[in-house]
């Protein structure tokens, strides 16, 4: 098959950046668990998570020296709890769960951003190392009341 | 082109502009409600409304136009449908239209506010799945007529290379059907038996990765037609000549092969995914910037090569002679420059932990608003121009052209202004499909307002456009004056060179095609049937 010359030259200039781009995006992803997209793989039974740990306690714990868990329940139109303060610097993983419906758990402003899916748990670690008052908020359609969906976070 | 073979194509011509007209209407009051200019009366829920504009865009304007559009391209091509044949084919369009008047009832009484995504465990009335099966079944038959055609052809003239653009009709269906498995899967096993309550619970991740199986590959279902256009009548059009037929017919094979194993790179935040298999898929889904880069490299190099035949000097020369005048050229031109920024944004979407920033915000649908919104559709208008008139026995006149120009660039400016202020809002987490965003006053959601303001004012201007176009093209239709307007099918500028017979091997390219996708979903579908949480019931809040 013929291919012309400088096409070749800027098939292969696209092939190598695109390789150079992927190493770049692949080595940041596999070296550090903060930059790996949410994938948490546990489950959950999603008509008792009421009953289930760590759910049955919802709201932030501190594990020690400055890390806390942050447990949310999740459900058409309301997070569980929904007005939450954070000590500034705290390393806070967050785990949620669905009772209902697929949501979303965004906090503008960070990179806090992950789906929520029912029957399955999600989570992330996040550093809040600037005080000031977030919104968390559903940003995944949950039913007519969607857009009221979201809660108070503060960093204090 | 016969008369009963043009009256198919303009049969699904007529139904794609209906529904564009229809949820470019719902597209306005959307942005309006959005940016709270107004309120809507109580029995119009807002979500209802946008599963009627994502349904009728999405689904139904860019099927029907792509079958009337195929359907052509294949006749005009590899000969007259013969009586069954065409029978088939409008088996093919009655089912699609049946699927989508009960899809749209479904919608308007309230029974399908599930947005054209329809997630698990959001319920639907059964009617509304069973809908949208017809529809994609109504395409096989479609599809049939067109392979079937093109089959004929092959018989016929042995050894020979077949026509570019009946080729490529039948690769843009390879890829549909190979596809549409995934979403005919997840409709006909899970939704329609839960929906009517056949077994009470859903595997959610599984729906959800069946969906975007589909879900992927079907933007480059709506993109190769548009190719098509680009690769083949475009060149005619300015006068020049297709830079590579073995090059564009390569083109089209990687697109098979790279558009569907990738559907995790919708999911990149999910849980119950494993992080290897989305990056996995997400190296796949690079791999579609190859044949993208040999198309962008074969367009220009016709316009180059056009423009010096032209007598055009120096480096840039050749780009003012093309025929800027020209609503054939002009609008899928600018369908085509849009395709830069829309596909650096998709760039982003897809890189694994970048995405993380803008999943989910309205920087999404400012992306595919300018992929299919802007690049899909202003060739799809661009196309619409001279076809409509052909098909009629009619032609282009001038002034329809002038209003042409005119309607591209209202749409270009429209979904410029609303599309930037849709992706700067979202990077500020601006998220999508949602009524309004004032979170009762929020300091965070304060900065949103103004960017919705401009939504709503770049959303008026594609409406005015949208009413010019319809106009347009009802007088175009039906009114212009009797002629031949010409169907351009460009020739290639080197004829001497001989296609390779491998580039028409399907059984070997569907082969690749399959284990590609098995290599990439088998594992983790396993994982998701073995490792299931328990299933989830139907919820209906709306």
């Amino acid at each position: 098959m013929h291919m012309h010359k400088l096409e070749k030259i800027w098939i292969t200039i696209g092939i190598v950046t695109l390789i150079a781009f992927l190493s770049t995006v692949g080595i940041q992803a596999f070296t550090s668990d903060h930059h790996k997209p949410p994938s948490d793989l546990t489950v959950i039974d999603p008509e008792k998570v009421h009953e289930t740990a760590p759910f049955d306690e919802p709201g932030l714990k501190e594990l020690g020296d400055n890390k806390y868990e942050l447990i949310i329940v999740l459900q058409s139109f309301g997070f569980t709890p929904n007005d939450i303060q954070i000590p500034q610097g705290a390393e806070v993983t967050i785990k949620v769960t669905s009772i209902d419906v697929v949501h979303g758990f965004q906090i503008p402003g960070t990179n806090v951003n992950m789906m929520v899916t029912p029957g399955h748990i999600n989570s992330m670690t996040y550093t809040f190392d600037e005080t000031g008052e977030f919104l968390i908020l559903c940003n995944e359609y949950c039913g007519t009341g969607h857009h009221y969906m979201s809660a108070k976070l503060e960093v204090i | 082109m016969n008369r009963l073979d043009s009256r198919l194509s303009l049969a699904h011509f007529y139904v794609a502009f209906s529904a564009i007209i229809v949820a470019g209407f719902f597209g306005l009051l959307q942005t309006m409600v959005r940016s709270e200019m107004i309120v809507l009366p109580s029995y119009i829920n807002y979500y209802q409304l946008l599963t009627a504009h994502g349904v009728l865009m999405a689904l139904v304007f860019t099927t029907f136009f792509i079958f009337g559009f195929l359907h052509a391209c294949v006749v005009k091509t590899v000969g007259d449908f013969s009586v069954g044949t065409r029978r088939t084919a409008w088996i093919g369009f009655y089912l699609m239209l049946i699927g989508t008047v009960l899809g749209v009832i479904m919608i308007v009484i309230g029974e399908a506010t599930v947005l054209y995504t329809f997630y698990a465990p959001l319920q639907a009335s059964p009617f509304f799945y069973i809908a949208l099966a017809l529809l994609v079944i109504g395409t096989y038959f479609a599809g049939a007529a067109d392979i079937y055609q093109y089959n004929k052809w092959r018989k016929a003239n042995k050894g020979q290379t077949s026509p570019l653009l009946a080729f490529m009709a039948v690769a843009t269906l390879v890829l549909w059907i190979i596809a549409t498995i995934g979403v005919v899967a997840t409709v006909l096993f899970q939704f329609i038996p839960w929906s009517l309550g056949l077994v009470d619970t859903i595997n959610v991740t599984l729906s959800r990765s069946l969906f975007w199986y589909f879900g992927h590959p079907l933007v480059y279902f709506w993109l190769l037609p548009a190719y098509m256009a680009w690769y083949v009548m475009i060149p005619k059009i300015i006068g020049g000549k297709i830079f590579s037929d073995s090059l564009a017919r390569l083109a089209f094979l990687l697109f098979i092969l790279f558009s569907i194993p990738v559907g995790f790179h919708h999911q990149l935040l999910e849980p119950g995914i494993s992080h290897g298999w989305k990056f996995f898929q997400v190296v796949l889904t690079f791999a579609v910037i190859i044949p993208s880069l040999m198309t962008a490299f074969s367009l220009f190099a016709t316009f180059e090569v056009r423009g010096r035949n032209l007598g055009a000097k120096g480096l840039f020369g050749w780009f003012n002679k093309l025929p800027w005048k020209d609503v054939r050229f002009f609008a899928p031109f600018m369908g085509m420059l849009m395709f830069i920024p829309a596909g650096a944004g998709g760039i982003i979407n897809a890189s694994n932990q970048m995405n993380q920033v803008i999943h989910n915000t309205i920087w999404v649908t400012g992306h595919f608003h300018l992929t299919i919104g802007t690049t899909v559709a202003l060739t799809f208008f661009g196309v619409s121009y001279w076809l409509i008139p052909y098909l009629n026995g009619r032609v282009l006149t001038k002034r329809v052209n002038g209003l042409g120009i005119y309607q591209t660039v209202l749409w270009l400016v429209g979904m410029s202004i609303m599309s930037l202020a849709m992706h700067y809002s979202g990077l500020l987490g601006n998220p999508r499909r949602t009524q309004v965003t004032n979170y009762n006053g929020h300091s965070v959601a304060e900065g949103w307002g103004a960017y919705e303001t401009a939504m709503a004012v770049g959303g008026t201007l594609l409406l005015i456009s949208l009413i010019l176009y319809f106009v347009v093209l009802i007088y175009s239709a039906f009114y212009a004056p009797k002629g031949q307007e010409e169907f351009p099918i460009g020739e290639v500028m080197d004829a001497k060179l001989k296609v390779p017979s491998f580039l028409e091997n399907w059984k070997v390219w569907i082969g690749i095609a399959v284990v590609l996708i098995l290599f990439a979903y088998t594992v983790p579908i396993i994982d998701m049937i073995q490792h299931s949480p328990p299933g989830s019931k139907g919820f209906k809040f709306w």
